[in-house]
Formats: C-alpha cells, sequence, structure tokens
C-alpha cells in the first residue's frame, strides 16, 4: 500500500469494503470453493453418517455425468427450454412492449399492469392453474381446441408436448418483466429519429427495422443475457407440474442436480452438475456479448 | 404437584402466581420428550399423549407434526445439525437409511426386557422390515400393505363372483371384463408411475430383487423377468391403461363409472372409497387379497407403513422407551387405527370386531400373513425410481423390456457400488480385529 495522503485514502476505502467483502466472502466465495470441493467426492448419505466413508473421486463425477444418459436429457431439455423459449419470450415481450406503447392505445397504465401481473405471482399458484387449463379432458386448452377440430392433446402427459407446455407457461409468466424495459427503451428513443424517418419516407415496417431494433440493441442485450441466464436455471416449472417427466421430457439441469442432492444425497454429483451449469451460462454469456459486439 | 405442596409459603407463592395466571412450574426432574410425526398421524397422536403423561408423571411430550414431502429431508437436516428428535416416526423402508448412518438405537436389550413388546405380537412381516443384520431398530406403528380394491358388480357380469387365486385365473378375468365392458373401458388400473406394482409381482414371482445381500441388482434374472412380462403383458393386451396417477383426474369417479374394474392400492382409500363412491355402488365393491402366481400362498404383498424408533443421540431413552411401548400396546393401536384409519401393527388389536368384522378390512388381514420387505437397503428409494423409469420406457417409450431390465440391472449396480466398498471396507476391518 502507497504511503501519503493516497495510501490513506486506499486504506480508508478497504476498512469501509471490509463488511461487505467478509460477508461476500463468507456466504458466497466459501460456499462456491466448498461446493468444488464437493464435486471431486462422493459425498452421500453414508458420508453424512460417518465422513471418513467419503472419497476423493477426482473428475470422476464428471466422467459419470458424461456416462449417464439421464444427464446428457437434462442438458438437451435445458437447451431446449432456453434456445426456445428465450427468443420467444422476448419477442412476446417487445410485441407486448410496442402495443403497450403505441400512442393509440387507451388505459395503457392498465395493460402495462395486467401483463405484469403473472411475473409478480407466486409460481407455484400458476402451475396449479395452468395444471387446470392443460388437463387433457377437462382443461380449458383443449375445449378450445376442440371447437377448431384439434383432438384432445395430453399437454403434460405426452413426452412430446409437456416441454412445449411448460414453454407457454414460461413465456406467459415471464414477458411482463422484459416488457417494462423494452417500454423503458422505447421511450428512451429520441422523437426526432422517428421524424427524419418519416421526413425521408419510410413506412412503419421499416422506421422500426432501422430506427427501433439498432436503437434498442442495448436493451436486447440485457435482456436476452437476463432471460437466457434465468431459463438456463428452469426448476419450479417442471418440479410442480410434471415432476420432470414424462419419461424425463421435462428434466432440467437443476431439477436433476435437486434430484441427485436432496433427494438421493449424492452431493458429490449434485455439485458436479452445479459446476457444468456454471460453465454452460458462462460460456453462454460471453458468446452473446461477443456477439452483439461484433454486430455493434 | 408443586401448587399443593405442603409448604405455605410456597402455596401462598403460588396462588399469587395462579392469580397471576403464571403457575407453570414443573418438577425439577421432568423430561421432555420431543416425538416427530408425520401428516394426519402426527395430528392425531398428540391427543394420545395427555393419557400417557398421567401414566408417567414427570415426561413431557411435545409432539411436532411435519409433512410426509418434508419428513425425509427434516430427519436427515436434524442429523447433521445434530437436532435429531428422542422419537419419531419412520416409514418402514427408510429404517435401513437411518440406520446405514448410525442415527438409530438398537432395541434389542429394550424388547429382552419388556413385557409390552414381543415379536410374535406383530405380523412376522412387517416386524421383519426393522431388522437389519439380526439387530431391530423400530417397532411397528400401523402397516400398509396392498391389496385389490374391485367392483364386485362388473366381475359377476363377466362370470367371476370373486377374485381368482392364480395369476392365470386373474388374467382370464380380466380379460373377460375388458370383453364385457368393451374396448374404451379398462379391467385393472396400474399407475405407470408406480413401483409398487411391478416390484410385488416380483417378489409374488420369487425375485429376491437384489442379490449377493444387496450388492447388485437381480432385475434381469428369470423372476423377475417373468414377472416383469405379466406385468408388461396387461398394458400390451389392453387390460390397463397407459396412464399414470397424474393422468387420471379422479380416481374415484372412474372407478365409480367403471373406467376400470379393478385397482391395486392400499387401506388409506377403504375410508376414501366409503366417502367419495355415490351411495348406490356402496355395496357393489370389494377388497382381496393379492393372486399369486401359483396360488394364494405365493400371492404375497408389500410390508408397508411405519415404525417408531429412538434415535441414538437421544439423552432420555429410557423415557423414550417407554413411549414406544406405550404405542405399542394394543388398546392403544386400537385407539389409533379408530382415530386415523391407519391399520394396527399389533395382531391383538385385529381381534377387535371393528376391524375383524369389516368386510373391506378382512382382506389386509389375510394379505398381512404374507407380506414381504422390499430390500432393506438405504438406496431401495432410488432403485425403486430407477424401476419406475424402466417400466415406463418399456410401457411408454416402447423399449425392449430384456435391454430395459439390463440398463436397470446396471444403472442399480452403480448406485450400490458405494455399498458394496462399505461392506469390503468393513469387513476388511473386522478380519484386521481378528488378527490382532
Amino acid at each position: 500500500m502507497k504511503r501519503g495522503p493516497e495510501g490513506a485514502q486506499a486504506r480508508a476505502a478497504w476498512y469501509f469494503l471490509a463488511p461487505a467483502l467478509v460477508l461476500i466472502g463468507l456466504f458466497f466465495f466459501l460456499p462456491v470453493a466448498a461446493s468444488l470441493l464437493l464435486s471431486v467426492t462422493d459425498f452421500d448419505i453414508y458420508a453424512l453418517g460417518n465422513a471418513s466413508l467419503a472419497r476423493f473421486v477426482g473428475l470422476g463425477n464428471y466422467a459419470n455425468l458424461i456416462h449417464n444418459p439421464t444427464f446428457w436429457t437434462a442438458v438437451k431439455n435445458t437447451f431446449y427450454f432456453a434456445l426456445v423459449g428465450g427468443p420467444l419470450t422476448v419477442a412476446v415481450s417487445l410485441g407486448a412492449a410496442l402495443l403497450v406503447n403505441a400512442r393509440a392505445v387507451r388505459l395503457r397504465g392498465v395493460f402495462r399492469t395486467v401483463y405484469f401481473t403473472p411475473f409478480v405471482t407466486t409460481l407455484v399458484a400458476i402451475a396449479v392453474v395452468w395444471r387446470y387449463l392443460y388437463h387433457p379432458r377437462y382443461g380449458l386448452l383443449n375445449y378450445l381446441l376442440a371447437h377448431v377440430g384439434i383432438g384432445p392433446i395430453d399437454w403434460l402427459g405426452d413426452p412430446r408436448w409437456a416441454m412445449p407446455a411448460i414453454i407457454v407457461m414460461a413465456i406467459w409468466k415471464n414477458f411482463g418483466y422484459n416488457m417494462l424495459i423494452f417500454i423503458a427503451g422505447l421511450q428512451s428513443i429520441p422523437e426526432e429519429l422517428y421524424e427524419a424517418a418519416r421526413i425521408d419516407g419510410a413506412g412503419a415496417l421499416r422506421r422500426f427495422r432501422h430506427v427501433t431494433i439498432p436503437q434498442l440493441a442495448p436493451t436486447f442485450l440485457f435482456v436476452g443475457v437476463v432471460t437466457m441466464i434465468g431459463y438456463f436455471q428452469l426448476f419450479a416449472e417442471p418440479y410442480v407440474m410434471t415432476g420432470g417427466g414424462p419419461l424425463r421430457a421435462t428434466t432440467s439441469l437443476v431439477l436433476f442436480m435437486y434430484e441427485e442432492g436432496f433427494r438421493w444425497w449424492r452431493m458429490g454429483v449434485a455439485a458436479a452438475i452445479a459446476f457444468v451449469l456454471f460453465a454452460i451460462i458462462l460460456i453462454w454469456t460471453l458468446l452473446q456479448m461477443r456477439l452483439q459486439r461484433e454486430r455493434a | 404437584m408443586p401448587c399443593l405442596s405442603v409448604f405455605r409459603r410456597r402455596l401462598s407463592v403460588c396462588a399469587m402466581l395462579v392469580l397471576a395466571g403464571a403457575c407453570r412450574t414443573v418438577p425439577d426432574n421432568s423430561i421432555t420428550l420431543r416425538f416427530w410425526a408425520m401428516g394426519a398421524e402426527g395430528e392425531v397422536v398428540a391427543r394420545m399423549m395427555p393419557e400417557f403423561e398421567r401414566e408417567n408423571p414427570g415426561v413431557h411430550v411435545r409432539v411436532q407434526t411435519m409433512p410426509w414431502s418434508a419428513a425425509h429431508e427434516k430427519l436427515l437436516t436434524s442429523f447433521v445439525g445434530e437436532a435429531t428428535p428422542d422419537v419419531a416416526q419412520l416409514g418402514n423402508t427408510w429404517v435401513p437409511e437411518f440406520q446405514a448412518i448410525h442415527a438409530l438405537e438398537p432395541l434389542e436389550s429394550y424388547i429382552a426386557r419388556s413385557n409390552v413388546v414381543r415379536p410374535d405380537a406383530f405380523f412376522r412381516g412387517i416386524w421383519d422390515t426393522n431388522v437389519i443384520d439380526d439387530t431391530t431398530f423400530g417397532i411397528p406403528w400401523y402397516v400398509d400393505t396392498r391389496v385389490i380394491f374391485y367392483r364386485k358388480d362388473l366381475l359377476a357380469k363377466a362370470g367371476y363372483p370373486s377374485i381368482p387365486d392364480t395369476w392365470a385365473g386373474w388374467r382370464s378375468a380380466m380379460e373377460a371384463v375388458k370383453r364385457q365392458q368393451g374396448l374404451t373401458r379398462y379391467a385393472i388400473f396400474l399407475p405407470t408411475n408406480e413401483w409398487a406394482q411391478p416390484m410385488v409381482l416380483g417378489l409374488q414371482a420369487g425375485s429376491p430383487i437384489l442379490k449377493d445381500g444387496g450388492r447388485y441388482g437381480a432385475f434381469s434374472d428369470s423372476a423377475f423377468a417373468r414377472a416383469f412380462d405379466f406385468y408388461l403383458s396387461l398394458f400390451r393386451d389392453h387390460l390397463a391403461p397407459v396412464a399414470g396417477t397424474n393422468d387420471v383426474a379422479n380416481v374415484y369417479q372412474e372407478f365409480s363409472r367403471g373406467m376400470f374394474a379393478m385397482w391395486i392400492t392400499g387401506p388409506w382409500n377403504v375410508g376414501e372409497m366409503r366417502k367419495r363412491l355415490p351411495a348406490e355402488l356402496q355395496h357393489a365393491w370389494g377388497t382381496a387379497p393379492l393372486p399369486g402366481p401359483t396360488g394364494d400362498a405365493s400371492g404375497v404383498s408389500l410390508a408397508g407403513g411405519s415404525s417408531i424408533v429412538i434415535f441414538h443421540a437421544s439423552p432420555h431413552k429410557e423415557a423414550a422407551w417407554k413411549l414406544v411401548e406405550y404405542l405399542a400396546r394394543p388398546e392403544q393401536q386400537l385407539r389409533f387405527s379408530r382415530l386415523t384409519g391407519d391399520l394396527p401393527a399389533s395382531i391383538a388389536a385385529w381381534r377387535d370386531s371393528s376391524l375383524s368384522g369389516d368386510e373391506h378390512f378382512r382382506a389386509f388381514y389375510t394379505q398381512l400373513q404374507r407380506v414381504r420387505p422390499i430390500p432393506k437397503v438405504a438406496e431401495v428409494e432410488i432403485i425403486s425410481s430407477k424401476l419406475i423409469e424402466a417400466s415406463e420406457s418399456v410401457i411408454r417409450g416402447h423399449v425392449p423390456p430384456q435391454r430395459a431390465l439390463a440398463s436397470l440391472d446396471r444403472d442399480v449396480d452403480q448406485i450400490l457400488e458405494k455399498r458394496r466398498w462399505i461392506l469390503a471396507h468393513e469387513a476388511k476391518a473386522v478380519a484386521r480385529e481378528a488378527a490382532r
């Protein structure tokens, strides 16, 4: 540390930061380090009774995951959910933001509130209601589909339809938050740009393509990254609605981790899954930021 | 009681405190037993405690009720946090797991001194679920086994006044019901997301489920494969619908509509059926013990239920044992059964006419004479869940049965690797001890 007034200032800064740093270290970095350690052992129910029964297995947990078909199913399901659900959520949020922000719409505040409500409602309550909507025999959705001549679909019981059903519900629940951010982004676009485009003869579609979209780029990056990080951690929806079934069609990585860790108490394996998920999210986020920067 | 103490001064002080509503003095040598129980049992057992406290002055029981869904986690967490209760209700398939982490008190010495708790006072198969390597770790509290619930009217219409006791006869009865009921209805409901049915059929066919002292899976061996084939054939021939418990909105409604004529399920549904089936059907349903591959002697079922255990860390083991004895008494077992609808584990309690005279409970009594525990290893729950995955993959995913069973055995062998290592580890330690 430097001497003199600058050094004193730096020291003071450290003192002020110390409580926060200690807390972060104790409650964030320490557990992360502990779970990293856990992920190279076979800590399980037996080790709970007698710690000497935990063995160091090196990368064994990771190697076993590679050979575990359920793990790959979980990876596939997680990507399915994130890659289909993520962009759809962003698109729906943008659409809703444009609608709510449009001059012609009355009661904008009411719509904004209504669209935002699902986001702040407890997921378990929502899931219970959606399970009724999705019921193959008595559900509202199949009732409506029957009117247009589409036969009953076993939304949550059919392995092909279970994930789309979860995606639809997740979009409905989450678009409100992104919509608010998009509205903020839309409102920060200077009116002059639209005016200039209009004078140059650009129609509504071209104004959207050449003014709105480029101006929203930073908003897109934020919304995209946050949505994807959230979606890669899919858990509560399948946990409540399907329990990961049918035929594991909705088992996500986090649900798989939860099962291994807290249902079967294979803490080592669960910790390894957590780090795999961490790696996936990190790589994906870096990729997204890189793509955005290149385009900019 | 201290309030009635002979010391005047103390009396007057106490009187004042009573007036102040604060006279809750407890004798110095009193102890508080912490007793954890699950769901409805927990709520009901709290009502049985005042009598126990009257019989045992100085012992106070604090009952804590926890939901079944959180119980397993809470018990394990309490073990890690060194905050286990003195006495607890434990699903009897959990006993091996809690024994593996050395959380439970062995009860042999207590039983030897007891004149209430004797192994032969309980159903043998149920008692056996608590015995691991010749040591008893729990006392049966109530029992749970699976029997057939069936529509007597539909079976009679198909020409069967009762359920045949062999697999072949049972199957013919199902075919007859199916012919009678038509294409859109089924003979039996076997929820595809339950492990109990394939497990029971396996036990009936003589499969040990696990072999070599619980070291390896025995699912692809001939006994289990035969049972599995019988189970699958019921779906293949449309005698059972391809549906799990989540796919049937209201199982009682479907049962009254005749969507299926038989259902393998447990004692809690006797009360539910009486409550939920319409009045005109109340005489049309019955229960029957499970058929077996070669007749009724082979028609075994699960030895389920809950046990009462004492935790090893308890500082009040003698008082805890008194509570266990109290709950094991036939009259308390009967009272508990009346309050909850659970079936008593004590054979003497069954002499009461409310149980032995009841047409729906009689099948359970017969079935309880032939129940078998599922393998007593700590990993049994995960193995059961793998069994569901394997059977669903055949029923819904069209994987060939042999392949599903072979991969099930592979999974199970991998799950049991730690157990094999620990058994070898312990054997080595014993050998070292002997050499010394």
